[in-house]
């Protein structure tokens, strides 16, 4: 490579307006947690972000309460047309503070600015518009009229996109009526509690939104709090069929977005230069740390060497190193856990047979990084074709005819996306029929938007987010 | 009239199109509400309840891809085939649930008009629920609704036919596939609309009818890897939340059903038929 040299672009860490100190958020006010408090580090140096109070048990019932006398005495006797109005309030102050917002998610998270800017911002932004015209109009929603919201909703949302998952968890929960009490990931508190600024900026009514950083614990002592009327959540299988487990037997209406093992199928007559694009979207996209990465590629024998070889090509012009760095391409790996994680599953397939290519970029000597990394020669019966890995690890598999691509694409217990990619209009829309997927990408990947419902079948969740389909998730219906 | 001996009735299961006795030989008596011996009901084993999940499995890639339009012409057939039934059915939901033949008309005539009505809704409800999302960028994306796979259904225990239907009928309206265990007192017009099914057009396979006691099935159902959603209605409420822990094992989709049977002859509306449906979104750029 080194066809072209790149001066250091990075983004002024000064416009994160860090703080050394940061504080959970119940009732309209910044509070002292009565929990242990963590430190939350920079995945890419390593050094000390801040030091964030967490929520005890108690304090989830303190705000778990908070949320309650919110909903009861103010927000879910609002006309929706006044709900709607904060909501607009907040989309724009997302908008305004975006590049503090978004120089502060690279710093918790490790992802490259260029994402949490172009990407993870605006769209948290544009679902807190979308939803914002919900608000007045629930009785054209499809549930018939004058739905009713569910009353508190404990939300639990990951480290991959912080800011955003916040939005996809806070925005239909208000637009409906609902009040919220949500706890971000350990490891990414930061962007949620500026969020709380913003809510105050806004003149949310206290008690409306409450913020509780804290560990699986609290979490699991919000998800199982008496008074919580809807659970959503957002993270590992493992994680919700635990709370699933958790809250059976009770009136809690939930939602899971869990995990993935996606299929990103090329076919012979694919445009390969475009496909490989959508490859590398697809899975080095904010590090591989995506529920709905394409995973697993399965291509097609004909072309499978040609591709291989363009993607090697293509991968190995990724830059990677300091997320600040508006030339960054990938990142920091989140945490030492993950990284972990991660080089436990690409020896496995190591061991058990898989060829291993890795790009040859530079890596950082310090922070948590991966290097790219693609495995040809996958078997089906593989950890690294099963099992997901939450990282820019690739695996890749062939096939000879669509219906062999169809049996391997659905040989998961998972179902949360898939990708095709053929110039042949009716094979896209066979493939995206026989798919059990919740998202198909025809010739693109990850795409997100608010009007487009996201969600899974089988173990990766149930629920959608996004669209008319995704307010049933707040509604009594 | 002579004095004749009529024919007694062996009651079966019904399982992939076809009427098996239970795996495990075992039958139970059925009473009328008087306790008046009415027959015997074979009683289905876990086994039963595995041929039932599999035969299921089997006939959905068929039947979810049948166009709606023949499934609503299939589902119609039925509530022909039930139509013609009418005197059996009032007879046994008179016995079964001991009301008299006027209430136990009305109620199968209720049943006949909600197959009916669920036959309709087979190329309606991509419409009502599907979408065209206007994302904000040069992409087509589109929104349609996709059964969820296989279905176990605990049927109501009060209502035998009525309440049958009502939980049946969604479930295959989506295009779903379902392994019903049957109230467990009052099987006999469970057992005979398994007979309505055999003789309609519905497929082999796509609906499966167990009788016995959903106390002992309904877990086997809950904890199965290929049944993708359960619908605990016929089950005591302690026992639901059991049944829910086992569900979340394959995150299954689980309805939530108050504690006490609903009042069947109400209006339905389209909530059971959105709990089996999955949205599937599809994007593809937009150029030249």
């Amino acid at each position: 490579m080194g066809i072209f040299e790149y001066a250091p672009a990075p983004e002024s860490r000064d416009l994160a307006n860090l703080k050394s100190h940061y504080r959970p958020f119940v009732n309209g006010e910044f509070v002292d947690g009565s929990g242990e408090p963590l430190k939350t580090i920079n995945p890419a140096t390593e050094e000390v972000l801040a030091e964030v109070g967490t929520a005890s048990v108690s304090d989830v019932d303190t705000a778990v309460k908070a949320a309650r006398k919110a909903y009861n005495n103010v927000w879910s006797k609002m006309p929706g047309s006044e709900r709607a109005k904060y909501l607009f309030r907040i989309a724009r102050l997302i908008q305004e503070r975006s590049r503090e917002l978004a120089v502060l998610e690279s710093l918790d998270n490790g992802k490259p600015i260029k994402e949490s800017r172009d990407s993870d911002v605006p769209t948290a932004a544009a679902h807190f518009f979308y939803h914002a015209g919900w608000a007045d109009k629930l009785d054209y929603a499809g549930y018939g009229p004058n739905p009713k919201p569910l009353g508190v909703a404990g939300q639990v949302i990951p480290w991959n996109f912080p800011l955003l998952m916040l939005a996809w968890k806070i925005a239909p929960a208000l637009a409906t009526g609902n009040t919220v009490v949500l706890k971000p990931a350990e490891t990414t508190p930061l962007t949620a509690l500026v969020f709380a600024e913003i809510c105050q900026q806004a003149e949310l009514p206290p008690g409306v939104v409450n913020i509780l950083p804290g560990a699986g614990d609290i979490g699991a002592a919000l998800v199982g709090h008496g008074d919580v009327n809807k659970v959503a959540f957002t993270g590992s299988t493992e994680v919700g069929k635990a709370i699933q487990r958790q809250i059976a037997g009770t009136a809690k209406k939930l939602t899971l977005e869990l995990g993935g093992k996606a299929a990103n199928v090329v076919f012979d007559d694919a445009p390969l230069d475009q496909a490989v694009e959508g490859i590398v979207n697809g899975i080095f996209f904010n590090q591989g740390h995506v529920c709905c990465a394409g995973s697993r590629l399965l291509v097609q024998e004909s072309v499978a060497e040609e591709v291989l070889e363009k993607l090697r090509y293509r991968v190995s012009t990724l830059r990677l190193g300091d997320p600040l760095d508006k030339n960054t391409d990938i990142g920091a790996i989140n945490s030492a856990e993950q990284l972990a994680k991660i080089k436990g599953l690409v020896e496995s397939g190591d061991a058990e047979g898989a060829q291993r290519w890795t790009s040859p970029c530079p890596v950082p000597e310090r922070g948590f990084f991966f290097a790219p990394t693609v495995f040809s020669d996958v078997q089906q019966s593989m950890r690294i074709a099963r099992e997901e890995i939450f990282g820019p690890v690739l695996s890749v598999l062939t096939f000879r005819t669509p219906d062999e691509a169809v049996t391997k694409a659905n040989n998961t217990p998972y179902g949360l996306s898939a990708g095709i990619w053929t110039e042949k209009g009716s094979r896209i829309l066979w493939m995206a029929n026989q798919l059990r997927a919740g998202v198909v990408w025809a010739n693109t990947f990850n795409r997100f938007d608010p009007a487009a419902p996201f969600g899974g079948y089988q173990e990766s969740g149930f629920g959608r987010e996004g669209g008319r389909t995704g307010l049933e998730a707040y509604l009594d219906v | 009239m002579s004095d004749r001996i009529s024919v007694a009735k062996t009651y079966k299961l019904y399982i992939g199109g076809k009427f098996p006795r239970s795996e495990s030989g075992r039958v139970y008596p059925v009473t009328d509400t008087k306790g008046k011996f009415l027959a015997n009901a074979s009683h289905a084993s876990r086994k039963d309840v595995r041929d039932a999940v599999s035969a299921a499995r089997k006939a959905f890639g068929g039947w979810s891809a049948a166009t709606a339009y023949n499934r609503g012409q299939v589902l119609y057939r039925v509530a022909e085939m039930l139509e013609g039934r009418r005197e059996q059915f009032v007879a046994e939901v008179s016995a079964s649930e001991g009301v008299a033949a006027k209430k136990a008309q009305s109620i199968v005539d209720a049943s006949i008009d909600r197959w009916v009505w669920y036959a309709g809704w087979t190329d309606k409800i991509a419409t009502v629920l599907g979408a065209a999302n206007p994302v904000a960028g040069p992409y087509f994306s589109f929104t349609v609704p996709e059964p969820t796979g296989v279905v176990g259904v605990l049927a109501p225990q009060q209502s035998s036919l009525l309440g049958l239907v009502s939980v049946l009928a969604p479930v295959l309206a989506t295009g779903s596939t379902a392994v019903v265990v049957s109230s467990a007192d009052r099987p006999l017009p469970a057992i005979t609309l398994s007979e309505v099914l055999a003789t309609s057009d519905l497929p082999g396979g796509v609906a499966n009818i167990l009788t016995g006691r959903a106390s002992e099935l309904g877990s086997w159902l809950a904890s199965h890897g290929d049944v993708n959603a359960l619908d605990p209605t016929g089950a005591e409420p302690s026992a639901r939340a059991d049944l829910a822990r086992e569900a979340a094992g394959t995150v299954k989709r689980v309805l939530t059903v108050p504690d006490t049977e609903p009042d069947w002859t109400a209006d339905a509306d389209i909530a059971r038929l959105r709990r089996y449906l999955e949205a599937k979104t599809v994007w593809h750029p937009l150029g030249v």
